[in-house]
This record gives C-alpha cells, structure tokens and sequence, in this order.
C-alpha cells in the first residue's frame, strides 16, 4: 500500500508534461486538430474526453481480473463507448451550443487513441487507485494541449480569446489558422518548440552532471 | 462460473458471457443516459427553433404551425409531415397577425445552408432572418450569421422585385449588400430566399384570400406553440441540436 502511495503523484502528474498524450504521446491527434478551432471548443473537448478517460479506467482497472484476456480489447471497446454515449447526451442536454458545434467530434471520442491506450497500458494492469490518478493526469494533460492548440488558432486566427476580442478594430485575422490547415501548422510548430525545449532542459542536466561530477539527473 | 481451466469449451463460454454482461449493461447505462437526458435535450431544441421563429418575427408571442397538405395551409397538429412543409404563423399579445416564419434551405459555399425567415402577412416584405445550420468557411462565409450588418439587411427588405445582391451600397429596397470576401455566401442567402418565396408566398397569399385565417381565434384551446414532430431525431430544420444519425 505504501508503494502505491508514493506512486499516485508521479502517475497523476507524469500526464501533464513528461508523458503528455498529445506532445509526448502523439496519441488523439484528430480532435487535437479538428476541433481546436476555439478556446472553448478544445475545453469542452477536453472534459468529455477526461471524463470518458476517467470512468473507463475506474471500471476496466476494476474488472481487470474478471476480463479474459482474449476479449478484453472488445470489452474495453464497449466500456469506453458507453462513457462516449452518456457524455454526448449529456452534453447534448446541458450545452446544446457546444455540442451543436462539434456533434461528430463527441461520438469519435469512442476511436480516441489516448483512452484505448490507457486501458491498455496501464488500467488493465495497475490498482484502482493508482489508474484513476493515471487517466486523470491524462485527461488534464490531453485538454491542457487542446486548450493550448486552441488559443493560438483562436487569438491568431479570430482576433479573440474565449470570444474577447484582444487586439484592436484594425487586426486582420489570419483565417487560415482556424481552418483546418492551421491545426497543422499550429501542432507542428508546438510539437517543434517542445521538442527544442526538451533537448536544451536534458543538455544542460547532462552539463551539469559533468562539470560536477554527479550522476546524470 | 467454475469452468475447469483448460476445457475449451467453459473457455469458449467464459468469453461469451463476458461480452454478452458487458453489452448488457452498456445499453442499460445508455437507456437510463437517453431517458434522463431527453426531456433536457428535446426543450432545448424547442427553444432554438422558438428562439429563432421569435427572433425573425418581432413581437411575436404566440406561434402557429401550418403546413402544406399538397392544395391548402392548415393548422399544423394534424399534418404531421415534414417540417420543410410547415411555416409558422406569429401572433402579437392582442392576436393580430405578425407574419410567416418560413424555413428554407439550399446550397451554400461548401454545405446546404439551412435558414428560417419572418415574412409579412402580405408575403410583400422580409421581416428578418435566421441561419439555423451552415458550414461555410469560418471567418468569410460565416459572416451570414455573425456579421450583425448584413443580417440586418433582412429586416424590411422588400421581395417584389426579386431580392438583389448588391456589391457596394445597395440603396433600393429590395437590395442587399455582399459581404466582403463572401460574395457566394451571400448570393447563396439571397437565392435561398428567392427560391423559397416563389414556393410559399403563392400559399400564404392563397391563405390570405380564405375567408378567415385558420387559428385566429378559432382553436383557442391550443395554442400550438409547440410543434408535434419535433422529437429528438424529428426533422427539425437545420438539426438544430439535432441528433446525427
């Protein structure tokens, strides 16, 4: 028990940056491209997605002895299409507006990589506790990346941040980045950027480690 | 189940009855989802669709829906057909007539462009109008239901001579301008609005001409604000909120 504690914060947290699903991971890249388009839209996206990520792994980490392993992808596959099915609805009845603007993008949570891939990788073999922290850290990270990827297409692409305008009368909005194209070119230069940053950060730890003589990191 | 490890037939059994448990209770989950969500969801699009009728007919505070049985306007509650066949009489608080709400659609810049419009009674003037659904590009062509100008072309506009687009200032009555940048958004409205005028303004002068206007008064018991057919899944124009199917 006490190896699982210390656990819990390093799997809740290892989502956000170190293994974030979009910029580490890679994984759910179509609605991290198809419904950035707002600041909003990659919130709400978010949540539903975090939700989703969240119920499958407290049921699958919970059933994961009772699942055979031979069907236990279609087993993941129904519980995780379930949690898609409840999401929509309730999106459907609580933010009609939202839901109305990316009504295919909800179902299509269902084939998101990052929730199949924490079933798999890690609540299929791993206690409750430890996989809730686990999908949650996910979902924070997955809808930290959207909101990202969403403030840059929206400020760029509209002139606004969650529908406030920021710039002044004269701003021209660079529409491309809010066409699909620019989910693109925003996700490579972030992707770019990231990958800079995490070569600079592990060159410097390994400087320092030689020039006092430590163990690396 | 105690099957005896290694039998391949409890094997067998053992993977069945776990998708068949685990289908079991996702459609239970989802029934109890649809059940406690529908009554939200269905008052949701009714008030989009209210929302929008309202807001293309000023002043309206009473609806009634006609629909086209094939020779005649009717009240709605008995032709539950189509909803493309139906418009929408406004009512003001002292039950004179406002207008039409009329639902049209037609082909936009990348998908149908679906709208609803307030006509007078008279059919001679565009009291306002709607886009209830259109993809068109975000930015350019959405402009048809964000840019405030243009939508405010629509109110008074006179469709006799047929509604023009104008590129610049369109001073007659019956022109309006094109939004920069999204001219074929723009051409796409004003066909849509000619088209759907040639169809129904032959009916509502039809109606006009009957000796009295069906609902004024005579069916005090229902109001019929609410359309019969608009469940979930129902053919609401545009979808509003709209389920895919």
């Amino acid at each position: 028990m006490s190896a699982e504690k210390s656990r819990f914060v390093p799997e809740l947290t290892k989502g956000i940056f170190r293994e974030n699903p979009t910029f580490v991971q890679v994984l759910g890249m179509c609605p991290a491209l198809a419904v950035t388009n707002s600041v909003m839209n990659g919130i709400v996206m978010g949540i539903a997605t975090t939700f989703v990520l969240v119920m499958s792994s407290l049921m699958i980490s919970t059933l994961r002895k009772v699942i055979p392993s031979q069907v236990r992808i279609s087993t993941y596959v129904v519980v995780i299409a379930t949690f898609v099915t409840v999401a929509d609805f309730t999106l459907q009845a609580l933010l009609p507006a939202a839901h109305h603007e990316m009504a295919a993008f909800i179902a299509l949570i269902v084939v998101n990589c990052v929730i199949l891939g924490r079933a798999e990788a890690f609540a299929s073999k791993n206690p409750i506790l430890l996989s809730i922290a686990d999908a949650f850290g996910m979902g924070v990270g997955f809808t930290l990346a959207l909101v990202l990827i969403g403030s840059v297409r929206e400020v760029l692409g509209n002139g606004t941040f969650l529908g406030h305008q920021v710039f002044g009368p004269h701003f021209e909005p660079w529409v491309v980045m809010i066409l699909p194209p620019g989910g693109f070119f925003v996700l490579g230069v972030l992707l770019l950027g990231l990958a800079k940053l995490a070569e600079v950060r592990s060159r410097a730890s390994q400087r320092r480690s030689q020039t006092t003589g430590g163990e690396p990191r | 189940m105690s099957a005896a490890p290694g039998s391949p037939r409890s094997e067998v059994l053992r993977l069945v009855a776990t998708l068949t448990i685990a289908g079991l209770f996702s459609g239970l989950s989802i029934v109890i989802a649809y059940r406690a969500t529908l009554p939200r969801i269905q008052a949701n699009q009714r008030a989009a669709l209210e929302r929008a009728v309202f807001e293309v007919l000023p002043d309206t505070v009473r609806l009634e829906r006609l629909t086209w049985n094939g020779t005649a306007l009717a009240a709605g509650a008995a032709g539950q057909g189509k909803l493309d066949e139906s418009i929408f009489a406004g009512y003001t608080a002292e039950n004179s007539l406002v207008g039409y709400a009329v639902p049209g659609s037609g082909a936009g810049f990348q998908d149908t462009i679906k709208l609803i419009y307030g006509l007078d009674p008279s059919g001679a003037r565009v009291l306002g109008m709607k886009v209830l659904e259109s993809r068109e590009t975000p930015g350019l062509g959405d402009k048809i239901y964000r840019d405030t100008k243009f939508i405010g072309e629509f109110r008074e506009l006179v469709v006799e001579p047929l509604i023009e687009l104008i590129k610049g200032h369109g001073e007659a009555a019956n022109q309006v301008d094109a939004i920069t940048g999204a001219t074929i958004s723009s051409r796409a409205v004003v066909k849509i609005l000619n088209q759907t005028n040639a169809i129904w303004r032959p009916r509502i002068a039809a109606l006009a001409a009957q000796p009295r206007l069906p609902g004024s008064g005579t069916d005090p018991a229902n109001p019929a604000a609410v359309p019969p057919d608009l469940e979930r899944g129902g053919p609401i124009p545009g979808g509003l909120a709209g389920e895919k199917p």
